[in-house]
């Protein structure tokens, strides 16, 4: 199925999802900040969100440093 | 390839930096080509001095703005208010975004110190900036 990932359609597989393409994306998920279909998902909601054709996801690592 | 920035874009950063001192601040540099067209000031959701995250909601906006322009994000730029323009180990550590590069403005001295850097898989590697009309 395709869905929309940062912006860019992507094919995933029919099972796909959240933690299986956090996975395929080498993305730490304490790192990430996730959101699905225009709503932030909590650190605890990622683990098994389902996907669907069409769904918008954007997965972006955090922009942070320090001192 | 250098990087292009106005002198009023980089005035915008020097600004964004001087207001939210002495906590760190951040924000994203949009263009393409390594030419810079925008500036986005963000906000800082660590509210710290010694820290910064670009605040993910307005990551998020300023993101998707990019991927519908069909930009690239071109730098992260972040402030140490009291420490040199060198990115700190955290910096390193964070370092997410291997084909951005990271400008870090100090404002330790009276004249701001402002560097430009690629980090990648851990390895620091100084860029140059360029200040046109
Ligand atoms: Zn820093």
């Amino acid at each position: 199925m395709e869905i929309v990932l940062n912006g860019q359609r992507r094919q995933v597989s029919e099972d796909s999802n959240l933690s299986a393409l956090l996975t395929q994306l080498a993305a730490r998920p304490e790192m990430v900040t996730v959101e699905l279909n225009g709503r932030i998902l909590d650190r605890s909601e990622i683990a098994d969100a389902p996907l669907k054709p069409g769904d918008q996801v954007k997965i972006l690592h955090f922009m942070g440093g320090g001192r | 390839m250098p990087l292009e920035l106005t002198t009023a874009q980089l005035a915008a950063i020097l600004e964004h930096c001087r207001r939210e001192a002495p906590l760190e601040a951040c924000g994203i540099l949009a263009g393409r080509d390594a030419r810079v067209s925008r500036v986005h000031p963000l906000t800082n959701a660590d509210r710290s001095r010694t820290s910064y995250l670009i605040e993910p909601r307005e990551q998020l906006r300023v993101m998707g703005e990019i991927w519908d322009r069909q930009e690239e994000l071109l730098a992260i730029f972040h402030s140490h208010p009291a420490s040199p323009a060198y990115p700190s180990s955290r910096d390193v550590e964070l370092a997410f975004y291997p084909d951005s590069r990271y400008i870090i403005v100090s404002l330790r001295d009276p004249g701001p110190e402002i560097r430009c850097f690629l980090i990648r898989e851990g390895v620091i590697t100084e860029e140059p900036l360029e200040i046109i009309e």
